[in-house]
């Protein structure tokens, strides 16, 4: 790639199963604790993919790397054939500016555990600020898109109300619908019905099941909701410590899995 | 012992005006100097919080007295020039109560949930879009009640003025007093006065702290209050919304 090229230039939005995030021997420590060892995987353009394993085998951490929440120790990422926390400058590869970063990741959306919303905003504003603030989209056409959204996630009549005046569930949609609304190649969703009250859950799943099949994002999910990700998954890794120790499609992992300890994880979970 | 005449009363009330003024002028700079140290000491470069740091602690740890009589004082020696009482009381305390005034700002930006922070790296704003439309917003509530606790101690620390011959309630007072030997009427008066001065205060800062509730959509305001009345834009707003989901 020529120094000299924006960072979206080489991303193909097409879904042509083309390879769209690289780990290359990514490792992150938080102390004296390997979070992540040496980790390689890469996820194809369009794919819905599900992380499972235990707790603490650093599948939320994949993640935020990827939302560049956190930064490897060593290691790259790349993001449509673009480093997402390093350039290359001279030949060499140095850590990015927050420029390059930021550029790289509005292909980027995320969905948290604990929704975040912004509470100083109404529902309608949530979904509009970034629209308009950071990809320059005008008022008038963020607000369409924020109310098509919000019919998509079924809360066309929320649009003027603040995140504290609605259920977890509610604010589960909005922060998909405010995802969403910054047109991201990859959606992040971080274990997003863990802080659901249950019979709020499935509402959440449904959405997320209809982006699943009517759009053509790629989804890197975490969840502990085997069913759902039996649903949508087009590849199902299993992590244990930092590592992928197995990797393939839903059938396959859910049904007859190679190794011993996703029999083990799995025996416990389902 | 002279009586008490309607000119000397008179004298009070133009102290009166001049401490109002000591304070608004005060409060102005000091807002200023918090907000920016404040949030100079929670920035990513080291040399920013050190040196914003080191202002605060010196300014904390210093009389505004003494800084008052070395602006008025030692600065016309080293400098040659004067600055006018007033400028050089508001220069004082601004810069005083400013200092205090940061470390409200700063534990308010640090009480922000880090999420939100993260919400905003994961819509791609920029730091300075973080700050602006999501953290500032949410921290100012937090912040109302104890700038109203420094806006009174600025309001009392106005009396330290007088020293310095700026003529304040307090040194009119005095002027009074020393005209007519009348203690108890002057110094119950002007009791009095910077009493309902600190009430006024407070009440203006509820207000300010449930329109602030409110723009987080936390508390709506009351109808009808001050600033219903004055037609500001947000009360209208959110108490559309606050009866709209009731």
């Amino acid at each position: 790639m020529s120094a000299d090229s924006t960072p979206t230039d080489n991303i193909n939005p097409a879904v042509d199963g083309s390879e769209l995030i690289r780990f290359d021997k990514v490792t992150k420590r938080f102390g004296s604790n390997v979070v992540l060892d040496n980790l390689d995987f890469s996820v194809n353009s369009g794919k819905h993919v599900t992380l499972i394993g235990p707790s603490g085998s650093g599948k939320t951490t994949i993640l935020r790397l990827l939302m560049t929440l956190l930064s490897p120790d060593e290691g790259t990422i790349k993001v449509g054939g673009e480093y997402l926390t390093h350039e290359e400058r001279g030949g060499k590869l140095v850590p990015a500016g927050e420029k390059h970063t930021r550029e790289v990741r509005k292909n980027i959306g995320m969905v948290f555990q604990q929704f975040n919303l912004f509470p100083n905003m109404k529902v309608l504003r949530n979904i509009t600020e970034a629209p308009v603030h950071v990809l320059g989209l005008s008022k008038d056409e963020a607000d369409e898109r924020a109310r098509e959204l919000l019919d998509q996630v079924g809360l066309g009549d929320k649009a003027d109300a603040y995140p504290s005046q609605l259920s977890g569930g509610q604010q589960q949609r909005v922060a998909i619908a405010r995802a969403l609304a910054m047109r991201p190649q990859v959606l992040l969703l971080d274990e997003v019905t863990s802080a659901l009250d249950p019979e709020l859950v499935a509402g959440v799943l449904d959405v997320l099941r209809d982006i699943a099949h009517s759009t053509d994002i790629t989804m890197l999910c975490v969840t502990h909701e085997m069913n759902f990700a039996r649903d949508i998954s087009d590849q199902v890794l299993m992590f244990d410590s930092g590592r992928v120790i197995e990797s393939g499609s839903a059938e396959k992992i859910f049904g007859d899995p190679d190794h011993e300890r996703t029999r083990e994880f799995l025996s416990a979970v389902l | 012992m002279n009586e008490i005449t309607a000119g000397l009363w008179g004298l009070l009330f133009d102290g009166l005006w001049i401490t109002v003024q000591l304070t608004v002028y005060s409060a102005a700079l000091a807002a200023v100097v918090a907000f920016v140290i404040g949030l100079a000491r929670t920035h990513r470069l080291w040399i920013v919080r050190f040196l914003s740091g080191a202002y605060f602690e010196i300014f904390r740890g210093t009389s505004a007295l003494i800084l008052m009589f070395w602006i008025f004082f030692v600065v016309p020696l080293l400098f040659g020039w004067q600055l006018v009482p007033m400028w050089a009381a508001v220069l004082a305390l601004g810069l005083t109560y400013g200092a205090y005034g940061s470390e409200v700002v700063r534990g308010s930006v640090a009480a922000v949930a880090p999420a939100q922070r993260e919400a905003g790296i994961a819509l791609s704003f920029t730091s300075a879009q973080q700050l602006r439309k999501i953290i500032l917003p949410q921290a100012w509530p937090e912040m109302v009640p104890p700038f109203n606790n420094l806006l009174i101690e600025l309001l009392k620390g106005t009396a330290l003025v007088s020293v310095v011959g700026v003529g304040d309630i307090t040194r009119e007072a005095n002027l009074v007093r020393n005209a007519t030997g009348d203690s108890a009427p002057v110094f119950t008066v002007i009791l009095v006065m910077y009493f309902v001065l600190a009430f006024v205060i407070t009440r203006g800062m509820r207000v300010v702290e449930r329109q602030a509730k409110a723009s987080i959509g936390q508390a709506p305001p009351k109808s009808g209050g001050i600033t219903a009345k004055l037609g500001l834009r947000q009360q209208v707003e959110t108490s559309q919304s606050a009866g709209g989901s009731s």
